[in-house]
């Protein structure tokens, strides 16, 4: 009875995996003329590898069935032959040096950064990526932070995982179609790598150097990709996601960005409500905060701390400020005065001070942060 | 080999060989190749460090060319000054002497000290990239609250090659303040 | 036990090994100190297996189900480190202390006080890191690769235990090594020259080399992780002037070394094997000599090809793109040696000669994989996906692993003097074979379809792919515990063995009774 139980649940749950199923065996084309040379070499070289191993496990299990004992094989003596030895040293250096040439013009392509129209500059840091258009006729910077939009309830298998499940951010970075953009790459903690295959870029984000990657995008679309170097706790969490469009929407989207920019600034100026700040924190402590100190604001026992009934949040907002603006150096706490405006950063204070079962009551507004920062 | 006649075989010779290959190789980690990587980077530009300063160069000015220096800043995550470029662009012809300069603010309520470490891109342009005052050169004190304006002069050498245009240089703020200072705020 | 036992002149009285617990402790014996190696690798395959197997149920399904993320990357480090350090080399260095006196005639090994220490500092380092998974903040989970800053500013501060622990490692394997080449230099029997020595053997002196060169360069790259950490150094940190793409050089300077030392001896197993079942002489003995001195020079001048993705300048990338690719020659000279060496043979399959085709095979599925990773454009794709780690599973377990399972029951009747029950050797090698395929290569296709590695949870297009693979991975884990039930039923139950049960074997093992006597070749014996 028990089993057959076990035996069901166990069949549905192969049934509807196979309901999502995607069988996909091989590296995407892509959308880049890079990318396809890179398919190009990959299957090159697999198919040269498919063929010499059809030729030596073949004459291999040849062997094994021809010349086995039991059928009254008899051995032979031979065990030596130069003329042998060298054939089969010098025909697969030969076919290596062919694959060789290939992937060497490959790479100086790669190599290539002249004449790109659009640098954006990306900074990983723990666990999220930063994307700032380096843009000198811009009013205003373009820069904003893209985290994981996954909710926590479907990784925890509390609600059904969408389609883009671990694969989709709060704000995907958008670049211009059949244009040439410079990635500058670097990191403002440990290392993380920024790959997006359907690109073929991938390049490591290291802590104090900048390194250079570019790509043309040949397609209009939505490109996926995640943190590809171990960079601690959720490495898995943090997804690239690209959306190419035209170099006309692009346009049009920058502008947006800017004006919007400017309009975060201004956030920073008007009056807030407590409602309005306790709504916009828990958006921030989502994107920013919760990874490490839990939705529940309980933390985890022994490495991050817990901000429910924390003597920090419920302390004086001095002290809750100069934690969450300056970091607490020489533990995982960075400084997020750098990371959040203004508003977010008062909103998110307040939030903290106030749920969960914290009561604190007062709100942190924008002037007290600016105010903080400032020095008064 | 001659030992397999030799009715008492000296291992003595081969353990005082092989543990000076030990320690040869434990020094050639220290004192080869941190050097042979650090002479690397210096020859080929790789990591785009421009930490040594030298002097103003009696270079002629290359009218014809103008190159696109871009400035950015980043703090390190745990770093809370604020820290930006004066000019985010600027255009340089090589061989001209380029002053800029970038802000830094400690508004914490500690005095600090930083650490500002360069990155040029593409790291080929090293090489060709002198600067003759930089504050990356040395740590920057500040006291709580304090602001300032930091200088940054530099010449392109006009042997840049022909496919560079554009240069970007970063720098990214590190603490890098003594315990005693920081131990002003601690957790709990 | 008298120390006049390792004297090698004194014509000395046959005697029996010790009784009780001190026989193990205070033993010099080479044989002793082998089934020690043996023993505490195979606890440390099922300690780094288990580690593996909540790896595999945690990617049974997407979601998080049962540890959580920091957990997840403790026991991928840990997996990566045992399985490496405690279980791959220790077996190795087992069947070497067996064997290698064993097969040069040797009475011991040159230098058996320091094999007795350099076996016993092995359970203080593995006890000392395995502890720190129940230490606050937990044990290492930076990646068996522990790249800094993420192994030195952001490590938990287990880190320091870690450090340790490996010093440790690094000590026995030097001792190990050096023991190893001053027996094989200095011990060998009268007639014995280098050329007529088994491959084993010839593949063990190399691998020696190799360890007394690189083990240094891992000691020295902890050392200055450990400098980073507590004296205020900045080797790795790039806010104090260093650079933590240094550290990835000086790691994988040893590291790709590292991969040629837990591969080589095993093919000095392979090449032992494979003629004794195809009762024929190995073929191109020596081009297998230069084709192992050839690999291991190499594995000097390509550790670039791990950190393609670092931000090498083009000519760089270039290097050590062609240096990787040219690896495939003398590695493919090997692989066409052994299939001459079957052809037109007279084969039979026990168990070691399934265990050793199935290496080839699979050993070989492995290069091919590392031959594309080799080519640099593509290895942007491949890089720290789950095709590299498909393509390094393919060469330890199916490979490495493989070819000490081989060992295991080929020279398992001279050790014990009890033979195996074939049947039981067929299921086990069956049953790892289908598991390990089942296991493995799925992951090349999650790897090319974008499954990044060291992920605790995965978008939904991987969900198939690795519910198979960790299926395959259940198989691959249950079946080790059948080999370790046949090993023990051997020995206590086994049937006698005669002195040479395999009618092909050849060399000196082979000559002396089944089991070994505890002294062998007190008197060198004659060779032609």
């Amino acid at each position: 009875m028990k089993l057959q139980r076990v035996f069901i649940a166990l069949t549905a749950l192969l049934i509807s995996s196979v309901a999502r199923a995607d069988w996909t065996l091989n590296m995407p084309r892509g959308v880049t003329d890079i990318s396809q040379e890179v398919y190009g070499l990959h299957m090159l070289t697999l198919w040269v590898c498919v063929v010499i191993g059809v030729l030596v496990f073949g004459v291999m299990f040849y062997s094994m069935f021809k010349h086995r004992k039991s059928k009254g094989a008899v051995s032979s003596n031979f065990h030596e032959s130069t003329k042998v030895e060298l054939a089969w040293t010098l025909i697969p250096a030969a076919v290596i040096f062919a694959i060789g040439v290939k992937a060497t013009y490959t790479l100086a392509d790669m190599y290539n950064f002249e004449d790109s129209e659009v640098t954006l500059e990306v900074v990983g840091y723990q666990w999220r990526w930063r994307y700032r258009y380096i843009d000198e006729n811009a009013e205003q910077e373009v820069s904003f932070f893209s985290s994981m939009s996954t909710p926590r309830d479907e990784i925890n298998n509390r609600l059904e995982k969408n389609e883009n499940y671990l694969l989709e951010v709060d704000e995907p970075v958008v670049l211009p179609t059949g244009t040439k953009v410079r990635f500058l790459l670097s990191s403002a903690d440990v290392i993380h790598s920024w790959w997006v295959p359907a690109l073929a870029v991938k390049k490591d984000a290291i802590p104090g150097i900048v390194n250079e990657a570019w790509t043309i995008i040949n397609e209009e679309g939505t490109y996926r990709g995640q943190c590809t170097e171990l960079c601690g706790k959720d490495h898995g969490f943090m997804p690239v996601v690209v959306e190419a469009v035209s170099p006309e929407e692009f346009e049009q989207w920058l502008a947006d960005k800017e004006q919007e920019a400017i309009a975060l600034a201004e956030l920073n100026d008007r009056e807030w409500t407590f409602d309005e700040l306790m709504e916009r924190g828990e958006e921030v402590y989502s994107s920013a905060c919760a990874s490490c100190h839990q939705p529940n604001g309980a933390g985890v026992p022994g490495a991050f701390p817990a901000l429910a009934n924390s003597p920090i949040a419920l302390g004086p907002a001095e002290g809750h400020l100069d934690v969450v603006v300056n970091g607490v150096r020489g533990t995982a706490m960075a400084a997020y005065g750098n990371q959040l405006s203004d508003a977010d950063m008062a909103a998110v204070i307040t939030y903290e001070r106030n749920a969960w079962g914290n009561d604190v009551g007062d709100m942190v507004t924008p002037v007290d942060v600016y105010n903080f920062k400032a020095g008064e | 080999m001659s030992d397999a006649d030799n009715a008492r075989p000296s291992h003595t010779r081969i353990i005082v060989k092989m543990v000076s290959v030990v320690f040869g190789m434990l020094a050639f980690v220290f004192v080869g190749l941190v050097p042979m990587y650090n002479l690397i980077c210096e020859w080929t530009g790789i990591t785009g460090r421009t930490n040594e300063a030298s002097l103003v160069q009696d270079y002629v000015v290359d009218e014809n060319r103008s190159i696109k220096v871009q400035f950015l800043a980043n703090n390190n995550a745990d770093m809370p000054w604020q820290f930006r470029p004066m000019v985010k662009t600027i255009t340089a012809k090589p061989g001209e002497v380029v002053e800029v300069s970038y802000f830094a603010k400690n508004a914490t309520r500690r005095d600090m000290t930083a650490q500002a470490i360069p990155s040029l891109s593409p790291f080929e342009v090293t090489p060709y990239f002198h600067k003759t005052e930089c504050f990356c050169f040395n740590q920057q004190p500040l006291t709580a609250g304090e602001d300032v304006e930091m200088a940054l002069v530099f010449q392109i050498d006009p042997d840049l090659p022909a496919w560079v245009q554009t240069i970007s240089l970063s720098y990214t703020l590190y603490d890098v303040s003594s315990e005693q200072q920081s131990a002003a705020v601690t957790f709990q | 036990m008298t120390t006049a036992t390792h004297d090698h002149d004194h014509d000395h009285e046959h005697h029996g090994p010790a009784k009780g617990l001190t026989r193990w402790l205070y033993t010099t014996n080479h044989k002793d100190i082998g089934t020690m190696y043996l023993w505490f690798s195979f606890a440390m395959f099922l300690l780094g297996g288990t580690f593996a197997m909540v790896i595999r149920a945690e990617l049974f399904q997407p979601g998080l189900q049962l540890v959580q993320p920091e957990f997840f990357n403790q026991m991928t480090t840990m997996h990566g480190l045992i399985m490496v350090f405690g279980a791959v080399m220790p077996a190795f260095v087992g069947l070497a202390n067996w064997m290698i006196p064993m097969m040069v005639g040797a009475p011991d090994m040159a230098l058996p006080r320091m094999n007795n220490l350099s076996f016993w500092i092995l359970p203080f380092a593995f006890a000392m890191l395995t502890s720190t998974l129940f230490m606050e903040g937990g044990g290492p989970n930076f990646g068996w690769t522990f790249y800094a800053p993420l192994s030195t500013t952001y490590a938990p501060p287990s880190v320091t235990f870690f450090i340790f622990a490996v010093h440790i490692m690094g000590a026995s394997s030097i001792m190990g090594a050096i023991n190893i080449v001053a027996t094989i230099l200095n011990m060998r029997a009268p007639g014995m020259t280098l050329m007529k020595m088994p491959l084993f053997v010839w593949t063990w002196l190399i691998t020696a080399y190799l360890l007394i060169a690189v083990m240094p360069v891992l000691a020295g790259v902890v050392t200055m992780m450990l400098m980073d950490i507590h004296f205020g150094t900045a080797f790795f940190n790039a806010a104090g002037g260093g650079s933590p793409v240094l550290f990835q050089h000086i790691f994988w300077f040893f590291g790709h070394p590292e991969v040629y030392i837990m591969i080589l001896p095993a093919f000095g197993i392979v090449s032992a094997i494979i003629p004794a079942f195809a009762r024929k002489r190995l073929f191109g003995y020596s081009s297998m000599v230069y084709a192992t001195a050839s690999i291991a020079f190499l594995s000097f001048i390509v550790w670039a090809h791990h950190m393609f993705t670092v931000g090498i300048p083009f000519l760089g990338e270039a290097f050590f793109m062609w240096a990787t690719m040219l690896i495939a020659v003398p590695t493919g000279v090997k692989v066409f040696n052994w299939v001459t060496t079957m052809f037109r043979g007279s084969m039979t399959f026990e168990t070691p000669m399934l265990f050793a085709i199935c290496f080839v095979v699979l050993f070989t599925i492995g290069g091919f994989s590392g031959l594309m990773l080799a080519v640099a454009p593509a290895d942007f794709q491949y890089h720290d996906t789950y095709f590299v780690v498909a393509h390094f599973h393919y060469v330890l377990v199916p490979g490495a692993v493989f070819s000490i399972m081989a060992g295991v029951y080929y020279w398992l009747p001279k050790w014990s003097g009890k033979m195996y029950n074939e049947t039981l050797g067929k299921v086990h090698f069956w049953l790892s074979f289908i598991g390990v395929n089942v296991l493995f290569f799925p992951q090349h296709f999650l790897g090319l379809a974008g499954m990044p590695r060291r992920i605790p949870d995965y978008a939904l297009q991987f969900a198939d792919f690795n519910m198979v693979s960790s299926i395959g991975g259940f198989l691959f884990g249950a079946s080790q515990l059948l080999f370790l039930y046949i090993v023990v039923h051997t020995i206590v139950a086994g049937k006698p063995a005669p002195a040479k049960p395999w009618e092909g074997a050849e060399g000196l093992e082979w000559t002396v009774d089944s089991p070994a006597p505890y002294h062998t070749f007190s008197t060198p014996p004659k060779i032609d």
